[in-house]
């Protein structure tokens, strides 16, 4: 028998032709397989935020997951350790320290903190670091004291640099270091440094440096002797009045100042006693056309 | 010939757009089956219009990722002959193609055998400009082809240089940057009906696609069947289509002489279905499975039930002997290969230095058609079967699939065409030039 349903028609239509070729699309594609997903989870995560209570029970959790670890004993500063700071430093260290201990070491700014620690006027250079078992190590680096510096306001401590690291009461109190003295004498510290460490060499004790128009010394000794240094090159200036002591025995002369100032003509003062005495020795020796300033007056 | 420029180059550049996206899709549209071969280009090596067809080597740089070939409809003599039915066919194949590919394809390159491909030689020369040949003289002397009366209603569908001669110096592929004083050219020109390319491209567009190149199927073939000595020193290929038989001659790498006979397998089946009083599917299906054309004894003891439906059992129950179904076949296909002599000879095929006969297409498939092609045509013909190329189905290597594959490498390696080089400035219409002046006159 011949079959009575006639053979179907093997070709698409022109709708289903068009479809599988839109299907078939590549940017279709990947709209279906990567767009779609996306489109349904931000809708239903967008559908899920759109209530407010929601949200902020959300945002709690975060936050209270958040405190959580950041509270677990793993992540906690108990201590505080100081390194390398004398008692006092250590004590300001404590009082300007911004959190209480214990902390968590999330809440803990280190680079704030390490500023914090290195304006304090007696610290040159902290290094923080939080080690294992929650100590917060403290690397201090001091200013090292080198000079003190007489001002009206009262005695300061100095670094090389000039820094006021401290301000004590009595000069008593730090007895090894020189004194200077003079406006802007801080601001020329290393050489003041140089001046002291040449006059080493002096028999006498030295009293001090003053600082002389903001430009100059005048090293004082214990006798009130005053030595007035130039302005450049005030080392050699002293290494000669040295040498002078050692050739002629200046210093232990009855002198009142040896000006340096002019390298080509050291000059001195006599005292009014001595000034005196030369007169009258002068006098006796009958020395003609030499006359006293005395005299002049 | 200007218009037909505009649409060549066109088509040209649609084929190079597809080629840089990557994907075309070639159409084989055949009397007995519609083929579609999906190719994905992946840019290996780059697209160079200077490439010659025949370089065997240059097909690397695509792969066959969808193929389908479904039965054809409203096609005949290897023309379109039914619109609906032959876009419902060509919908169906490229549907197929692009469900195995995974991809859409926008760009077709089709080809068909018939519309009466006619093949014309033009020559022309030109006195070169300066010293050396440039890419100017070789569009000026593409110019200067005479071209010959081509009839109303027709159209240049392959226009190529064969050869290019210098002053007395002939022979040259490519004549750029040689010294010489006259540039002499050799075209080959085939034309084909203009209806059939028309309606081969509204099917082409009914199906959403854009036609980016046509091609002439016995061109394609020859490209696929023919190894490159054959193309080199001279052969034929004819493609045994279903409605139509083509040939194509080719010499030097080049096409020269493309024709067509519109006699093929289905007449043969339509001899056995009225010799045998059998509808046309059981016919087919008798020539494939036990067709010949030359009988030996045994044929005759080799029955064959012919089958039916009629409900007549003495109808329905026949057998037939192999040697009668072999009586039928052979006068057509000694006819088919008389025609296809005639026309070889008219080429003058039998000058050519080599007279190797490649048969292809599904009608080679005949056993014994190669001894009986040999008495008719000449001593040297062999079975050719299409190049191997990369991703092509098993179903797909068959010698019915010659002009398929050939479309491939033709889409792969085109041949250089007249619409290639620039058309010389004075050929360009006075429309034209009048038309940039107002422009300019009314920009400023």
């Amino acid at each position: 028998m011949r079959p009575v349903i006639a053979r179907t028609d093997p070709a698409p239509s022109r709708l289903r032709y068009r479809l599988e070729r839109m299907r078939l699309t590549p940017s279709y594609h990947r709209l279906l397989r990567l767009g779609l997903p996306l489109m349904l989870i931000a809708g239903g995560v967008g559908g899920y935020l759109a209530d407010e209570a929601r949200r902020t029970a959300l945002l709690d959790r975060v936050a209270e997951i958040r405190r959580q670890i950041e509270t677990r004993p793993e992540f906690m500063v108990n201590l505080l350790s100081l390194d390398g700071a004398s008692p006092e430093v250590a004590a300001e260290i404590h009082d300007i320290f911004p959190r209480d201990l214990p902390a968590s070491s999330f809440d803990l700014d280190l680079p704030a903190i390490r500023d914090a620690i290195e304006g304090l006027p007696a610290v040159a250079e902290a290094a923080l670091r939080i080690r294992q078992g929650g100590v917060l190590a403290v690397t201090i680096t001091e200013r090292t004291p080198v000079a003190l510096w007489r001002t009206r306001d009262g005695i300061a401590v100095l670094d090389p640099g000039g820094t006021r690291i401290a301000t004590i009461g009595r000069r008593g109190l730090r007895p090894g270091l020189p004194v200077l003295a003079g406006d802007g004498a801080d601001r020329a510290v290393p050489e003041a440094l140089e001046i002291l460490a040449a006059a080493e060499a002096i028999a006498q004790p030295v009293r001090g440096l003053v600082r002389m128009g903001e430009r100059r010394w005048d090293l004082v000794l214990g006798d009130g002797k005053r030595i007035l240094l130039p302005e450049t090159a005030p080392v050699r200036a002293l290494e000669r009045v040295i040498a002078l002591d050692a050739a002629s025995d200046l210093l232990a002369r009855d002198l009142v100042r040896i000006d340096m100032r002019l390298g080509t003509r050291p000059t001195v003062r006599l005292s009014a006693a001595a000034d005196e005495e030369w007169w009258r020795i002068m006098n006796a020796a009958g020395v003609p056309g030499i006359s006293s300033g005395a005299e002049r007056q | 010939m200007i218009e037909l420029y505009e649409s060549q180059r066109a088509m040209r550049a649609l084929r190079k757009a597809a080629i840089q996206r990557g994907v075309v899709a070639v159409l084989d549209v055949g009397t007995s089956k519609i083929s579609c071969l999906v190719l994905r280009f992946d840019g290996t090596d780059q697209f160079t219009e200077a490439e010659e067809v025949g370089r065997m080597a240059g097909q690397a740089g695509f792969r066959v990722i969808g193929a389908a070939t479904t039965r054809s409809r409203g096609v005949r003599f290897g023309e379109i002959d039914a619109m609906v039915e032959a876009e419902r066919a060509i919908r169906t194949a490229v549907q197929a193609a692009q469900k195995m590919a995974g991809i859409r394809v926008d760009h077709v390159i089709a080809c068909f055998s018939g519309a009466g491909p006619r093949s014309y030689g033009l020559a022309g020369s030109v006195d070169i400009d300066g010293q050396t040949v440039t890419e100017h003289d070789v569009s000026r002397v593409l110019s200067a082809c005479d071209v010959p009366e081509i009839g109303d209603g027709r159209e240049v569908l392959h226009a190529q240089p064969v050869n290019f001669a210098l002053d007395h110096r002939s022979g040259l592929i490519d004549p750029r940057g040689r010294t010489g004083a006259r540039l002499a050219t050799d075209m080959h020109m085939v034309t084909v009906e203009a209806d059939a390319i028309q309606n081969l491209a509204h099917c082409v567009r009914r199906c959403d696609l854009d036609l980016a190149g046509v091609a002439n199927s016995a061109y394609v073939s020859g490209v696929s069947a023919l190894v490159e000595d054959e193309q080199e020193l001279g052969a034929a290929c004819i493609d045994l289509g279903g409605g139509s038989s083509s040939l194509s001659i080719f010499v030097r790498k080049h096409m020269i002489y493309a024709d067509a006979v519109r006699i093929g397998g289905d007449h043969v089946t339509g001899d056995i279905s009225m010799g045998l009083q059998v509808p046309k599917d059981t016919a087919e299906r008798i020539k494939t499975f036990h067709g010949g054309v030359v009988a030996t004894g045994i044929d005759d003891r080799d029955m064959i039930e012919t089958g039916g439906e009629t409900g007549d059992y003495e109808h329905d129950r026949r057998r037939i002997s192999r040697a009668e179904l072999i009586g039928i076949m052979r006068p057509r296909v000694e006819e088919i290969l008389e025609e296809v002599r005639a026309r070889l000879d008219a080429a003058g095929f039998d000058h050519l230095p080599s007279q190797q006969i490649v048969l292809t297409g599904g009608g080679s498939q005949i056993p014994g058609l190669d001894g009986l092609a040999s008495r008719i045509l000449g001593q040297n013909v062999r079975l050719g079967r299409p190049l191997r190329v990369h991703g092509l189905p098993q179903a797909a290597t068959g010698p019915a699939f010659a002009s398929a594959v050939g479309m491939c490498l033709f889409a792969a390696n085109p041949q250089d065409e007249w619409w290639d080089f620039e058309v010389p400035v004075d050929r360009y219409p006075v429309r034209s030039l009048r038309r940039a002046v107002k422009w300019f006159k009314d920009n400023w």
